[in-house]
């Protein structure tokens, strides 16, 4: 590959991501959530292992300093350890149910957080094996076995079949969401496009995106640029309105990710509850999972938003 | 090397090329807009893409994808303000009975024409914006490859509106040291790329001149809430303190240009749209807004300085 070449571009690299039409936000079909409800929310803690020393030449570094990187291992670890007991608290207090990104190594590294989950009627999906192990490079038949690994760790020590998935660490490749239908998944957040579901093109059998956020991400706005608590609770709360609002007329999905090590800091935690008690006091809001909304979206109005596609792509395949 | 250092070719009063001469911002002669209002409203709107295989190289525009390739992410994520952000944008905009300039990239036109069939209904301004983000106008480029970058972009814009296309945006705002001269040969009739004055001024370009527009780039939506982190309340208080700034300034010094650079993929989402409709609907309540398209702006500008652009454009 030639990137970054002035001018220069491979030819076997894409252009277009090519996996959805363009639906744009105005005549697009009408979806309608159980109960009447406006507003599909849902909650998605990020739950991490990252290994001390793992493997080299993924592409990126995967901890900035050289090992072993004793602060930032810990500073993942603090959301293990502290963290994620405190977002638990909080998600259960509102009675939140959440849909789990999980790295499926917790499960053999600290089964009780898994078993946690479990017990509070929490959905676990697949974020792939270690969240130090990114899927860029590799063939199709090794993502097969990673996720499989994954698919088949998070069943044997919970009981769920996984039903979606996140790669880890926003690694991809050109085809994993191709890979995805043959394991048995049902729903990505790999793609953000939109405030609702979205039909995207497979190799084979279905998929949908199901709306989850870089935008009001607590890894990003606190973790990564720098927010404080009050502003990150801020941004949550004029998201949830604004999508509230237009869900009237039509339907809308709002994902809140979350990282225990970022979210689950005492002085964070006050503004989790802030955002939740917020969610929760509003009448016409769905208190969904993940999977939920992926069942409901299949069922209802899957094959409707199919009808509305362009005939002409948003980047053809 | 030392004697290159030590040595200073442009070391003279006035600027170090030939673009345009220094003008002080105080000692320009007074602009009247229309109505006697003090302050032009220019609203952009950049209509993007940016593609998966962008180069690094030169250099990434604000907003490039930069999560290593293939970057479905950050793409998905520019691509929801052509899908979702931008509708947001019109419905504000609808609201208040304004206008824009849509600043659009060649790509978007063939992938989005349900989109520009909904920015000529609205009779906004199209202005071209290059090819797409992964093809910036650079220093090294060849003048026939940028003449071919900006004849097929101006083409494809007005093959599809049928509109004249007359303002120019590069992406990321990169020019080459004929950028101004091939878009004045292509009937370009202004650019929006320096970021060096609140008020329109006539650059020279090549045998003829074109029109500098004044388009923020330290108050666009991306550099501040995106490039800054700074929230949207932030952003609110500062654009709303250069209106005032500037609506202050015109009683001396006459007319006055406030742009927004807004762009889908970032006041568009839901957390910032309200703010947006805030700014628009605190600055329309007054009555000291002239709302104009880049082109009116520009032609009323001309109109009013054609002495001083003489001046100017003097060698």
């Amino acid at each position: 590959l030639r990137r970054g070449e002035p001018g220069e571009r491979a030819v076997s690299m894409l252009t277009d991501a090519g996996r959805y039409d363009y639906l744009p936000l105005i005549d697009r079909p009408k979806i309608e959530w159980p109960g009447g409800a406006s507003l599909a929310f849902w909650a998605a803690p990020n739950i991490e292992f990252y290994e001390l020393d793992p493997p080299d030449g993924q592409g990126r570094p995967l901890w900035p300093r050289p090992y072993p990187d004793i602060l930032n291992y810990s500073l993942r670890d603090y959301g293990n350890r502290a963290g994620v007991w405190r977002m638990m608290e909080a998600l259960e207090r509102f009675n939140v149910r959440a849909s789990v990104s999980l790295n499926a190594a917790m499960c053999d590294h600290i089964p009780d957080i898994v078993q946690e989950c479990v017990r509070l009627g929490w959905e676990l999906f697949s974020h792939g094996i270690y969240n130090t192990r990114l899927i860029s490079g590799l063939s199709e038949d090794e993502v097969r076995t990673v996720i499989g690994d994954s698919i088949a760790t998070i069943r044997r020590h919970s009981g769920q079949d996984v039903a979606g998935f996140l790669a880890p660490a926003i690694s991809a490749t050109e085809t994993f969401l191709d890979l995805l239908p043959e394991l048995g998944i049902r729903y990505t957040v790999d793609m953000m496009p939109d405030d609702q579901p979205v039909p995207l093109k497979v190799r084979s059998g279905r998929l949908i995106a199901v709306p989850y956020s870089t935008e009001i991400n607590d890894i990003r706005v606190m973790g990564m640029r720098g927010y404080s608590p009050d502003e990150w609770a801020a941004m949550v709360k004029a998201c949830f309105d604004q999508l509230y609002r237009e869900g009237k007329d039509n339907g809308t999905v709002m994902c809140m990710p979350l990282h225990p090590f970022v979210v689950g800091h005492p002085h964070r935690i006050a503004a989790l509850h802030d955002v939740l008690d917020h969610v929760t006091s509003r009448d016409g809001v769905w208190l969904a999972t993940a999977r939920e909304i992926a069942d409901w979206y299949y069922e209802r109005h899957y094959e409707d938003a199919l009808r509305f596609c362009d005939v002409v792509p948003g980047g053809a395949r | 090397m030392t004697d290159d250092r030590l040595t200073y070719r442009h070391r003279r009063r006035g600027l170090d090329h030939n673009w345009f001469e220094y003008e002080a911002i105080f000692g320009r002669a007074p602009l009247a807009w229309p109505g006697g209002r003090p302050v032009a409203l220019w609203i952009s709107v950049a209509v993007e893409f940016f593609p998966l295989d962008a180069p690094a190289l030169p250099f990434r525009p604000l907003g490039g994808l930069d999560r290593g390739y293939p970057d479905f992410w950050s793409y998905s994520n520019r691509d929801y303000g052509n899908r979702i952000g931008i509708y947001r944008i019109m419905r504000v905009l609808d609201g208040l009975g304004l206008r824009a300039t849509a600043a659009v990239n060649a790509a978007a036109v063939r992938r989005f024409p349900r989109l520009i069939t909904e920015i000529v209904r609205r009779d906004w301004e199209i202005a071209a914006h290059g090819l797409d983000m992964g093809h910036v106008h650079h220093g090294a480029l060849a003048a026939v490859d940028e003449r071919a970058m900006i004849e097929e972009t101006r083409d494809t814009l007005t093959q599809a509106t049928g509109l004249a296309v007359k303002g120019w945006y590069s992406p990321g705002r990169g020019e080459s040291i004929d950028t101004l001269r091939l878009l004045c040969e292509n009937g370009f009739e202004y650019a929006a790329d320096w970021a060096n004055d609140d008020l329109p001024y006539m650059m020279k370009a090549g045998a003829g001149t074109i029109c500098a527009m004044p388009l923020t780039h330290e108050l666009a939506d991306r550099v501040l809430l995106v490039h800054h982190n700074r929230t949207v309340e932030d952003y609110e208080r500062q654009v709303l303190e250069a209106f005032h700034v500037l609506e202050t300034e015109a009683e001396r010094y006459g007319g006055r240009v406030l742009s927004l650079s807004l762009s889908p993929w970032v006041i568009g989402y839901p957390h910032r749209i309200v703010a947006l409709e805030r700014i628009l609907a605190s600055i329309m309540k007054s009555d000291a807004v002239w709302p104009a398209t880049g082109i009116a702006i520009a032609d009323t500008y001309k109109g009013q300085t054609g002495r001083q652009i003489a001046r100017n454009t003097q060698a």
